[in-house]
C-alpha cells in the first residue's frame, strides 16, 4: 500500500508542485490550504508524513506541529517543514516543536524526494 | 482537499499576478505612510515568495531579478534606508518588469529586456548602495558528489532521548549509513536506564558504525543533518583495516548487545597459533556436551521458581551460545584449499583424453567446517571427472557446435542461509536425456512412458551401477562415482541438485550444511517417540485434514498418499507406518513439508514440539544399516531422540511415488 503524505501550504503552486512530485514518486497525497485545515483533515484520516509550510494564515507550520504532537497517532510520524533561507531561526523553533527536519525553499523535486525517502524510509 | 491535475506553473502564474497586484497596492499604501513597517514586511513577504517559487516552477530570470529587488527591501526592512518615493517607483517599475518575465519568459533572453532589467537593478543599486550586487541565489544543485578515495570511518552516534517524539526513525539513519557502503553496525547499550525509569519510546541506545566508503565525509554528515542539533555524533577516520571488516558480527537488530570483542582497529600483525586438529574436535565435543548440559539446566530453572537460578541459566544459555559460535569460528576453513587439488586433476584428466578443458573456480574464501572440507574430496574429484570425461566434448565436435575448442568447468562456492552450496557446471553436451530413460526402463526402475520431471529423471545417474556411457574408459563410465558421490553428500547431510541443457551444458549443485556438529532441529513426536528433523530441511508444517487423512491408510510402504498444498500436489508418509507404532494417533496430526535436492515430501507426525539446538552424535558402527536415522542427540531432560535421514526418507517417499504415478 502507498504511503500517504500530506502536503500543507497556503501557495496553490507550491501544493500542486509539491502533490505532482510525490504522486510521481509513487505516494498517496492529501493537501491541506493552512495548518487549521490540515488538523480537522488530519482529525479524520492519519497519514505516514506531513510537509508543511512554516508561514500560512490562520494556523502556521510550528504550531501545527505542536497540535499534531500533542495526539498519540501523530507522536512518531515524521513532520518537515519547508522554510526560507531567511528563516533560519525558524528551524531551532521547529525543531523544538517537534518538527522532524526541514526543507529549504526554493526547491528541486528531487531534493523534497530526497528528505522525504530520508526520513520516511 | 484539492486533487488537481493542472500544471503548476500555470498555478504559478495565476498566484504571481495576484501577489503582484497585492504588491502593488502594498507599494502605492507605503506611499502615502513611508514609515510603516508592517506594510514594508508584506512587500518583502511578497516578493520573497515571487522568487522562492518563481526559481521552484522555472522561471529562473524572474527570481534572479526579484532576488536583487528583494535584497533591497531587506535593507529597507532592517531600517539602513527609509522608503523615498523615487524607491516606490523604481520597486513598481521593477514590478511590471517581473511581470513582463512571468509573460512571457521564452523573451527574458532578448537584450532589450536583459538591458532594461540591468538598468532598472542599477538604479536600485544607486538608490540602496550596492545592494543589489550579490549574485542570484539559484538553489544548490543535488549532483551527486564524484566517488573519492575509499576510507574507513568510525561514526558514533547517540540521538537525543526524545528524538523519536520528533519523528526520527534511528532504523532509518542506519539504512542510510549502510547506502553509502559497507557498514558494521555495533549497538552501545550503556546508558540503557532500568524498566521503572525507562520510557518506551526514549531513545537510549547509542550506535557505533564503521563504514567503508567512498563518499566524501559530508555524505556521512548529511545523513545525520536533521539531528546534528541535539545529537551526539563523531566521525572519526579510522585507521584502515587490512582485513576486511566483514569478520565482525554486525548487530542485526539495534537492540542486540555489542559484540563482546570487537576486532582489533590495526590489523598489521594479528598472531595466530597453529593447533592440532584432533584438539579442535575435542574442543566442539566438549562444547557439544556443554550446549546439552545447559539444554538441562534451562529446563529445570524453567520449572523453578528461583529467579536466582533462572538468571544463571539465561547467561550459560548465551554463554553457550557464543561459545558454541566461537568454536564453530575457529574450526572454519576456506574451500580454496580443496579447490586447489583440482587444477591438477582437471590438468592431468585432460591431456588423458586429448581434451582440452579450463577449470575456473570462485568463492575460494568460503568457509566450511573442516570435517566437511575432508569429506568433499572424493565426491568433488568425481564430479569433475565426470564433468571432464562425459561432459566436454573433443575439441572437433566442440568446434562443429560452435563452441570454443577448450571446454570450461566452473567449480564455485557461496554461502546460501546456514548452507553452502558447491557447484560442479560444464558447458559441454549436457545429459541424454533419452538414454538415461532408456537405462532406467531396462533396469526396471521406471515403467515405460512414466511422466517424470528433470530432477527425477537426472535423480538415476546417482543410481548405483547406473551408467549410460556407450564404452567404458578408464576413467569413467564404469557406474561406479556417482552413488558413491550421493552416499557422501547424504551422510554430510547434504543434498544434490542436477541441471542440465543438452549442447549447454550440466550443473550439478551440491547443499551443504555449515557444520556437522550442531544444527537447528524441529522436534516432533511420533507415538511415544521424539525425533528430530534438520530445520534446513522443513518447509512448512500444516495441519492434516481428516480427509487426507483418510487416503492410502494400509498401502504396504507405510501409507502414502497425497496433499494439496496450495494447489500443489505433495506426497506424504506416515512416520508411524514407517516406525510400526502401533495404534491411531489421538487429536490432529501435522505434516512437516521437507524438501531435499529439489524433492518435497511431507511427514506425518503426532505433534511438532519446537525448535530445538541438537548436537549431533553419530550411530555406532553396529548400527550402520538402520535406514532412516542418521544420528542421535540428547534432549534436555537427558533421554535420546533419534535425528530422522531427511533425503533417505525422501527417496523412499518419492520412488514410491514414481511408481504410483506410472501405474
Amino acid at each position: 500500500m502507498p504511503k500517504t503524505i500530506m502536503s500543507v501550504d497556503d501557495s496553490a503552486s507550491v501544493r500542486q508542485l509539491v502533490a505532482m512530485t510525490l504522486r510521481n514518486a509513487g505516494y498517496e497525497v492529501m493537501t491541506a490550504i493552512d495548518g487549521l485545515d490540515a488538523l480537522i483533515q488530519l482529525k479524520a484520516r492519519p497519514v505516514d508524513m506531513v510537509v508543511a509550510d512554516l508561514n500560512m494564515p490562520n494556523m502556521d507550520g510550528i504550531t501545527l506541529v505542536r497540535e499534531l504532537r500533542a495526539q498519540p497517532a501523530f507522536r512518531f510520524v515524521p513532520i518537515v517543514l519547508l522554510t526560507t533561507e531567511s528563516q533560519a531561526e525558524k528551524k531551532t523553533e521547529g525543531k523544538a516543536a517537534g518538527a522532524t527536519g526541514w526543507i529549504v525553499k526554493p526547491f528541486q523535486q528531487e531534493q523534497l524526494l530526497a528528505v522525504v525517502r530520508k526520513v520516511l524510509g | 482537499m484539492t486533487v488537481t491535475t493542472a500544471d503548476p506553473a500555470a498555478t504559478y502564474r495565476q498566484e504571481a499576478a495576484e501577489l503582484l497586484a497585492q504588491l502593488e497596492e502594498t507599494l502605492l499604501d507605503l506611499e502615502s505612510s513611508p514609515d510603516d513597517q508592517e506594510l514594508i514586511g508584506k512587500a518583502f513577504r511578497a516578493l520573497h515568495t515571487i522568487k522562492g517559487s518563481g526559481s521552484m516552477f522555472g522561471f529562473e530570470a524572474v527570481a534572479a531579478f526579484t532576488h536583487h529587488v528583494e535584497t533591497a527591501f531587506e535593507s529597507v526592512r532592517s531600517g539602513r534606508f527609509g522608503v523615498t518615493p523615487a524607491l516606490i517607483s523604481l520597486t513598481l517599475s521593477s514590478l511590471d518588469h517581473i511581470r513582463g518575465l512571468i509573460d512571457a519568459p521564452e523573451d527574458a533572453a532578448r537584450p532589450e529586456i536583459e538591458e532594461r532589467g540591468a538598468a532598472l537593478l542599477a538604479a536600485l543599486a544607486d538608490i540602496v548602495g550596492g545592494a543589489a550586487s550579490g549574485a542570484g541565489s539559484a538553489p544548490p544543485a543535488l549532483i551527486p558528489s564524484p566517488p573519492g578515495e575509499r576510507k574507513t570511518w568510525t561514526v558514533t552516534f547517540r540521538l537525543a532521548e526524545n528524538a523519536m517524539y520528533c519523528g526520527t526513525n534511528p532504523l532509518l539513519l542506519l539504512e542510510e549509513l549502510r547506502a553509502l557502503g559497507e557498514c558494521a553496525v555495533t549497538a552501545l547499550d550503556d546508558r540503557l536506564p532500568g524498566l521503572d525509569e525507562m520510557d518506551p519510546a526514549g531513545c537510549y541506545l547509542g550506535w557505533k558504525v564503521v563504514l567503508t566508503t567512498d563518499q566524501p565525509r559530508t555524505a556521512i554528515d548529511d545523513v545525520f543533518i536533521f539531528v546534528a542539533d541535539d545529537a551526539q555524533i563523531a566521525v572519526e577516520e579510522a585507521v584502515p583495516l587490512a582485513v576486511a571488516a566483514g569478520k565482525e558480527t554486525p548487530s542485526a537488530a539495534p537492540a542486540s548487545p555489542p559484540v563482546p570483542s570487537a576486532p582489533p582497529a590495526r590489523g598489521e600483525s594479528r598472531p595466530s597459533v597453529r593447533v592440532q586438529a584432533e584438539r579442535l574436535d575435542s574442543l566442539m565435543d566438549q562444547v557439544g556436551e556443554l550446549v546439552i548440559a545447559q539444554a538441562r539446566l534451562t529446563q529445570i530453572a524453567a520449572a523453578s521458581d528461583d529467579l536466582a537460578l533462572r538468571s544463571i541459566a539465561e547467561d550459560v544459555e548465551r554463554l553457550a551460545a557464543d561459545l558454541r559460535d566461537t568454536t564453530m569460528g575457529i574450526r572454519m576453513l576456506q574451500i580454496g584449499t580443496l579447490f586447489g587439488r583440482f587444477r591438477r586433476v582437471v590438468r592431468d584428466l585432460s591431456q588423458a583424453l586429448d581434451k582440452s578443458v579450463a577449470l575456473i573456480t570462485t568463492g575460494e574464501e568460503t568457509e566450511l567446517d573442516k570435517t566437511v572440507i575432508e569429506s568433499l574430496n572424493d565426491p568433488l574429484v568425481h564430479l569433475i571427472r565426470n564433468a571432464v570425461d562425459h561432459g566436454i566434448e573433443s575439441p572437433e565436435e566442440r568446434l562443429a557446435a560452435g563452441k570454443p575448442a577448450e571446454g570450461r568447468i566452473v567449480l564455485s562456492a557461496e554461502h546460501a542461509g546456514a548452507q553452502v552450496l558447491i557447484t560442479v557446471s560444464d558447458d559441454g553436451k549436457g545429459m541424454d536425456r533419452a538414454a538415461i530413460r532408456r537405462k532406467a526402463e531396462e533396469r526396471g526402475l521406471i515403467r515405460p512412458g512414466a511422466d517424470l520431471s528433470d530432477s527425477e529423471l537426472f535423480s538415476f545417474i546417482f543410481h548405483p551401477g547406473f551408467s549410460t556411457a556407450g564404452q567404458v574408459s578408464n576413467v569413467s563410465g564404469r557406474g561406479v562415482g556417482m552413488d558413491v558421490v550421493r552416499q557422501a553428500i547424504n551422510s554430510l547431510r547434504g543434498s544434490i541438485e542436477v541441471a542440465s541443457e543438452a549442447g549447454a551444458g550440466s550443473r550439478i549443485t551440491l547443499k551443504l550444511p555449515l557444520t556437522l556438529a550442531i544444527i537447528d532441529g524441529l522436534l516432533v513426536r511420533v507415538g511415544a517417540g521424539r525425533y528430530v528433523l534438520p530445520l534446513s530441511a522443513v518447509e512448512e508444517c500444516v495441519d492434516l485434514s481428516p480427509e487426507d487423512d483418510a487416503q492410502g491408510v494400509t498401502d504396504e510402504t507405510g501409507g502414502r498418499s497425497f496433499l494439496n498444498l496450495r494447489g500443489a500436489l505433495v506426497p506424504f508418509v506416515r512416520l508411524r507406518g514407517i516406525f510400526d507404532v502401533p495404534g491411531r494417533a489421538e487429536g490432529y496430526q501435522k505434516v512437516v513439508i521437507v524438501t531435499s535436492g529439489g524433492l518435497r515430501v511431507g511427514l506425518v507426525v503426532d505433534h511438532v514440539i519446537g525448535q530445538y539446538q541438537t548436537v549431533i552424535k553419530s550411530l555406532n558402527w553396529l548400527l550402520d544399516d538402520v535406514e532412516h536415522f542418521s544420528g542421535a542427540t540428547i534432549l534436555g531432560d537427558g533421554s535420546v531422540s533419534l535425528i530422522l535421514d531427511i533425503p533417505h526418507l525422501l527417496k523412499k517417499a518419492q520412488a514410491g511415488h514414481v511408481v504410483t504415478q506410472a501405474s
